[in-house]
């Protein structure tokens, strides 16, 4: 009977068509979640899918060591300047295996989805995700999907898994920044978060800044080319540059003194921090790494990122030092010096 | 904003720096009253740039610190009750209670929200109207006109469900009894710009004059902060008193007519108590009889409220400028940003979250 029908470009009418938004049975595993497997998601994630829909993914790798990373993403909204929970589901895990040293290369993608979530954004974010994965190269080749009663979730959360190789002779961690390092940043600090605050409730202060969300295995693959011992890199999300460098001090033992005055935060990043209380330093990021290299190579090092599109305001915003060991501490404007620490927990809007 | 970053410039505050050392003979104690010039001072270190001798003694201008724990069980016995959705500024939610905070009654399945302007607390209210919503209303004369505003509009356009929990206080009144304290060391003060900008500047003469002060009105700004200084000192050395206006670029001496009708309409001046100083006589505000079916005080009757505070917390003495904050044997111990004793450790504007946050690298490296 089926002889009859022309299969090119079908898509099933059900649920796609019926149901506007996520139902229960969407993630019953049955008729319905493989359709929506089918007719939305792999449709969406285009090129980068690979998808056999196995139970697993079966994988060829180069050689080489492995980097396996995970993180979930529940950001509130969806969609802000410059980018989605999507492409920052993508992005954020290439870039933790990029922090490594790796080339990315694969990536599963799982989503709990709340139920009566319009299925017209949940195509929204697949085809973020999958226009990201094709920018940075790497497949999607398994995943998931979960309902969650009204009420239990929030939209969309996204969870990615990724791996990628290490070549020989690269050896990056926390632990191994010496006394005397440089530390650099590759460009605009605390411009993700400032974007993504501005767009939530209430919040509505007129900023034109975009999330800056972008896959940074690229300018790591440049900076490892020069052959430049790189001792860290780490991408400075939550917890912005503070956490990060915080995290670094702690685990080599070492004090870092910042400049602020040679610190890169945008004007209009500067002003929205100043009009809520917050600490740019304390700003999420999504698209930005930092890096601790020897000092004597750091300027060869900041030219070579500087020719890359997402490195082209790397600059150098401190030093290693022997004072204060586990300790941030930056040089205010003034002459002063502050304590950089680690947030608490989520920075809080203040009174006035 | 470049307009701001000229009132940073490192080459000017060098210069008023030294017109200070050079205008000092002897030692001062100036009073900076709000919280908000205690943050730029430590943040900048400008109290490490003064001559020997003038001391920076930080007020109770920081309203979250001075918001009484009563008050603060009572929002907490209110934001755990269902059908509540309980408003806040983001800061009063790590604020301790007697035994829990915000954030604890949030976990607990509270409906707790941060909100950015209480006109989102009355949205709120506009969309729920199968709840209570309630914005907690605390502040100096800075964040009043707003929860006023919102109190008007809520009653003009027949919002039944939404109230206020009001806890304002009053900047002239403190100044007041921090001079009458038999303890009081301070010599001047730095008046708070953004009050001013508000309620104007005529209420600081006469207690220039009573007390024999001098009092200057400075922003917040590295530079408005030293010419506040340089001012104080200045009067100080000259034997005047006087009140003056450092910050005209933000306060007219007649302030905000529009805003101080608005909050003359919905508020009237009461006793009030302030956390870690006790009661201070006509410090604070209430909603008006007019207003009166808007105050959540009223609307939900809490009762049964066991208030203690931790008997190792000393900020009533930090927030008198009796002790600083390292003083309190707790500091950086019992008492942390993550597990704050008392209100200045946890707001952002409080000293001793001010002095935790940036200066704990000079304490620890001279403490003995």
């Amino acid at each position: 009977m089926t002889d009859d029908l022309d299969f090119e470009g079908w898509t099933c009418p059900l649920p796609l068509r019926d149901t506007p938004t996520v139902v229960m049975g969407h993630g019953g595993g049955g008729a319905m979640s493989g359709e929506l497997i089918e007719h939305l998601f792999l449709p969406a994630f285009g090129g980068a899918a690979r998808a056999e829909l196995g139970d697993s993914a079966v994988l060829t790798v180069p050689p080489g060591r492995l980097a396996f990373s995970t993180d979930s993403f529940v950001v509130k909204p969806m969609f802000f300047p410059g980018g989605s929970i999507g492409d920052l589901a993508v992005n954020g895990t290439v870039n933790d295996l990029a922090m490594a040293g790796a080339t990315p290369l694969y990536l599963s993608t799982a989503f709990i989805l709340a139920e009566g979530t319009p299925l017209s954004e949940i195509g929204r974010v697949a085809t973020a995700i999958g226009e990201a994965a094709e920018v940075a190269g790497v497949q999607l080749v398994t995943g998931d999907t979960k309902v969650v009663d009204s009420g239990s979730g929030d939209g969309i959360y996204v969870n990615t898994a990724g791996i990628g190789v290490i070549a020989d002779g690269v050896d990056i961690g926390p632990h191994r920044a010496r006394i005397g390092d440089a530390v650099l940043v590759s460009g605009d600090i605390g411009v993700h978060g400032i974007a993504v605050m501005s767009c939530r409730e209430g919040l509505e202060f007129g900023t034109t800044i975009e999330s800056d969300s972008a896959p940074l295995h690229g300018l790591v693959a440049e900076m490892l080319a020069t052959g430049i011992d790189v001792r860290v890199l780490r991408d400075p999300t939550r917890g912005g540059v503070s956490a990060t460098l915080n995290e670094i001090a702690r685990a080599s033992g070492v004090g870092i003194e910042l400049v602020e005055r040679d610190l890169p935060i945008p004007p209009g990043v500067r002003d929205a921090c100043g009009l809520l209380g917050l600490d740019p330093l304390q700003v999420a990021n999504e698209g930005k790494l930092l890096a601790i290299v020897p000092a004597d190579r750091c300027d060869e090092l900041l030219e070579v990122m500087r020719r890359h599109r997402y490195g082209v305001a790397a600059c150098r915003i401190g030093t290693c030092v022997a004072e204060h060991p586990r300790m941030v501490v930056a040089r205010t404007g003034l002459g002063g010096t502050r304590v950089i620490d680690l947030p608490i927990g989520e920075q809080l809007p203040r009174i006035c | 904003m470049k307009y701001l970053d000229e009132f940073s410039d490192p080459d000017l505050a060098a210069r008023l720096v030294e017109q200070i050392h050079a205008v000092t003979t002897r030692p001062w104690a100036l009073m900076e009253v709000c919280g908000g010039q205690t943050h730029s001072i430590i943040r900048h270190g400008i109290d490490q740039l003064l001559p020997d001798g003038v001391e920076m003694i930080h007020g109770p201008g920081c309203p979250v610190c001075v918001t009484p724990l009563e008050t603060i069980d009572r929002a907490l016995a209110i934001a755990a009750q269902p059908g509540v959705v309980f408003c806040s500024f983001g800061d009063m939610l790590r604020v301790p209670g007697s035994s829990q905070d915000l954030f604890s009654i949030k976990s607990a399945g509270g409906d707790v929200r941060v909100v950015y302007s209480p006109l989102d607390a009355l949205r709120l209210a506009r969309e729920n109207p199968d709840r209570e919503v309630v914005f907690f209303g605390i502040g100096f004369e800075t964040t009043a006109p707003a929860n006023a505003m919102t109190v008007y509009q809520a009653q003009r356009q027949g919002i039944a469900n939404f109230s206020l929990l009001v806890s304002h206080v009053l900047v002239p009144p403190a100044i007041a009894a921090i001079m009458e304290s038999p303890s009081c060391r301070v010599q001047a003060f730095l008046a708070a710009g953004h009050v001013c900008s508000v309620m104007g500047t005529s209420q600081y003469p006469p207690l220039a004059d009573r007390y024999g002060v001098p009092i200057v009105v400075t922003g917040f700004e590295p530079l408005d902060i030293l010419e506040g200084i340089r001012r104080t000192v200045t009067q100080l050395e000259e034997g005047r008193h006087e009140l003056e206006n450092a910050y005209p670029r933000a306060v007219p001496d007649e302030g905000n007519p529009t805003a101080m009708a608005m909050l003359r309409d919905v508020f009237e001046v009461t006793d009030r108590t302030w956390r870690g100083i006790g009661m201070i006589p006509g410090s604070g505000w209430k909603l008006s009889e007019r207003y009166a079916d808007l105050d959540a005080e009223r609307r939900f009757s809490v009762t049964d409220l066991h208030t203690a505070e931790s008997p190792l917390c000393r900020s009533g003495e930090v927030l008198q400028g009796l002790i600083k904050p390292h003083e309190c044997a707790a500091f950086g111990q019992e008492c942390t940003p993550r597990r704050p004793l008392g209100a200045t450790m946890v707001s952002s504007e409080g000293a001793c979250a001010a002095y935790y946050t940036y200066r704990r690298l000079d304490l620890l490296t001279t403490s003995p």
